[in-house]
């Protein structure tokens, strides 16, 4: 794996909030064009783990590379790191205040210094592709979940990352949505983009990843390609987490 | 007060049993109000008295003109202070929310800024400034009085209105700046163009209400002997023995207020039917 060119390299990464340890020393290698899917049990750190990637929670130990530079060493821009990664949040996070285009093109103009002419033309050309060419001028508010979640996956990808992070984008929404979305990151892999992916959708994790990490306590116990984690897990607490998904219905 | 159900819906939106009911007995209760209020003041054995010198319709006639021009100083007054106020209390806001250990003294300095004028009475800043001053007889100083009164109005009334935005600021959920910075945007972008926008939009209704009470505080100026509707009255009133001026005076207050309060309810309605209604941007 040529990780340490493109894709995403995690190393003994360390992370406390409090006297509560969330992450324990994760290590974790992403090549460029793969999808790794993360799962395991609520507050098993998975979404730590993501905001750690995007510097949004700055690391008690360790270090995080991201397209062949250490984006935790002291000193580096976090901004500029920033634009490179997408992130996508379970609660979608788009601006209340701002039209569907203001919330794509905040980014790439205010970040990136795009002018206002080409940053629209071009999140509109965007939107059309996810199929919201008709929201372009609509509030958040107005639409519906699955909507509100594509559009925050465009104002993620109007900054062309080279890395999409994404935090459990569909457990917001109802059921009968999640399809939409789900969709929509398929269309992503097979793009090629590098992702890791949070979720709670073990069949779509089954489909879509080319790795699966089973974290556990703040640690990955696990990993594999799909179709050994899912139907002979190594470690005895997978097989009690995959057990507890099937009696739930949501394999 | 139990009814059957039907009507349950529409009394838990109004209030009662139906719109029509609603409305005549709202009409009813409010003339019965206003009837027995004017019979018993009309009725009070000072009644005359009081009429002669509060309402006295020549001396109102007499004393609207002056009074009205000496209204628009107030005016000035209060429109120059706003301006001045909503960037300054802007200003203290957001130093008092810089982070880390390095802004400590800025964020100490607009705490006690905020603690200091919103503890001395407005009045007492006014003297301060509008005697104190110009008595320091400084090159470059103004001496006008009615400039320092301005310029202690804006000193109270951005501390107060600093703790507005403050609350607007702090009402806004992390997770809001948490997308903004994810895409890239300075701390400083992310509060001009996703923090502050939303922040104001939720405080314009406390906003409008400081600045009613400035409006009416900008009679305190009067105190340095500048002439505004207050001290034009109170001229009128002390060389015809007559208060009908300082009723005058009044009524141009509450015909400011009022429209500004009805301005405010339909900014919040219109954003709201914006946010809602979607379509044009």
């Amino acid at each position: 794996m040529s990780a340490e060119s493109g894709g995403l390299v995690v190393e003994g990464v360390r992370k406390s909030f409090g006297k509560s340890e969330v992450l324990r020393g994760i290590d974790l290698v992403v090549a460029e064009h793969e999808v790794v899917c993360l799962i395991g049990a609520s507050g098993s750190g998975k979404s730590t783990l993501l905001r750690c990637v995007n510097l949004l929670e700055p690391i008690d130990a360790g270090r995080i590379v991201v397209n062949g530079e250490e984006i935790t060493a002291p000193r580096v821009d976090v901004n500029r790191v920033r634009r490179g990664i997408g992130i996508v949040f379970q609660a979608f996070n788009l601006f209340p205040h701002m039209s569907v285009l203001d919330n794509v093109t905040l980014g790439p103009r205010r970040a990136l210094g795009m002018s206002k002419a080409n940053a629209e033309a071009e999140a509109r050309e965007m939107l059309g592709q996810f199929g919201l060419a008709e929201k372009v001028g609509d509030y958040p508010d107005r639409l519906s979940g699955g909507q509100q979640q594509r559009v925050a996956i465009v104002r993620a990808l109007a900054m062309r990352p080279r890395l999409m992070l994404l935090d459990e984008v569909t457990s917001a929404l109802d059921p009968e949505l999640v399809a939409e979305v789900l969709e929509v990151v398929r269309g992503l892999a097979r793009d090629g983009m590098t992702m890791v992916i949070a979720t709670h959708e073990m069949g779509f994790a089954r489909d879509i990843a080319n790795r699966i990490c089973f974290l556990d306590g703040g640690v990955i116990l696990e990993q594999g390609p799909p179709d050994q984690i899912f139907t002979s897990p190594a470690e005895e607490r997978t097989q009690q987490f995959l057990a507890r998904i099937i009696a739930a219905g949501r394999m | 007060m139990t009814q059957p159900d039907p009507g349950r819906r529409s009394r838990i939106l109004l209030g009662a049993s139906g719109p029509v009911a609603n409305v005549s007995i709202a009409v009813v209760s409010t003339i019965v109000f206003l009837v027995v209020v004017t019979l018993a003041i009309v009725n009070s054995p000072g009644w005359e008295t009081v009429k002669a010198s509060f309402f006295n319709a020549s001396e109102a006639r007499e004393t609207f003109p002056l009074v009205a021009s000496a209204f628009l100083l107030n005016v000035k007054m209060f429109l120059i202070a706003e301006v001045f106020i909503l960037a300054f209390a802007l200003l203290i806001a957001i130093l008092r929310g810089l982070p880390g250990p390095v802004f400590f003294p800025l964020r100490a300095l607009a705490i006690v800024y905020t603690d200091l004028f919103r503890g001395v009475p407005t009045i007492l800043v006014v003297y301060l400034l509008g005697f104190g001053m110009p008595g320091l007889n400084l090159t470059g100083v103004p001496t006008d009085p009615v400039v320092w009164g301005v310029i202690a109005l804006v000193l109270v009334y951005s501390a107060y209105v600093s703790e507005v935005y403050r609350a607007g600021i702090e009402s806004i959920h992390p997770s809001q700046e948490a997308a903004a910075r994810s895409l890239g945007l300075t701390r400083a972008k992310t509060l001009r163009f996703v923090i502050i926008p939303q922040a104001v939009r939720r405080v314009i209704p406390p906003l409008l209400n400081d600045f009613i009470g400035l409006q009416k505080d900008t009679a305190l100026v009067s105190v340095l002997g500048s002439v505004d509707a207050l001290q034009q009255a109170n001229i009128n009133s002390a060389a015809d023995f007559n208060y009908t001026p300082y009723v005058v005076a009044a009524l141009f207050f509450i015909a400011l207020t009022i429209p500004l309060a009805r301005f405010t309810d339909y900014l919040i309605l219109r954003e709201r039917r914006r946010r809602q209604a979607g379509g044009v941007a």
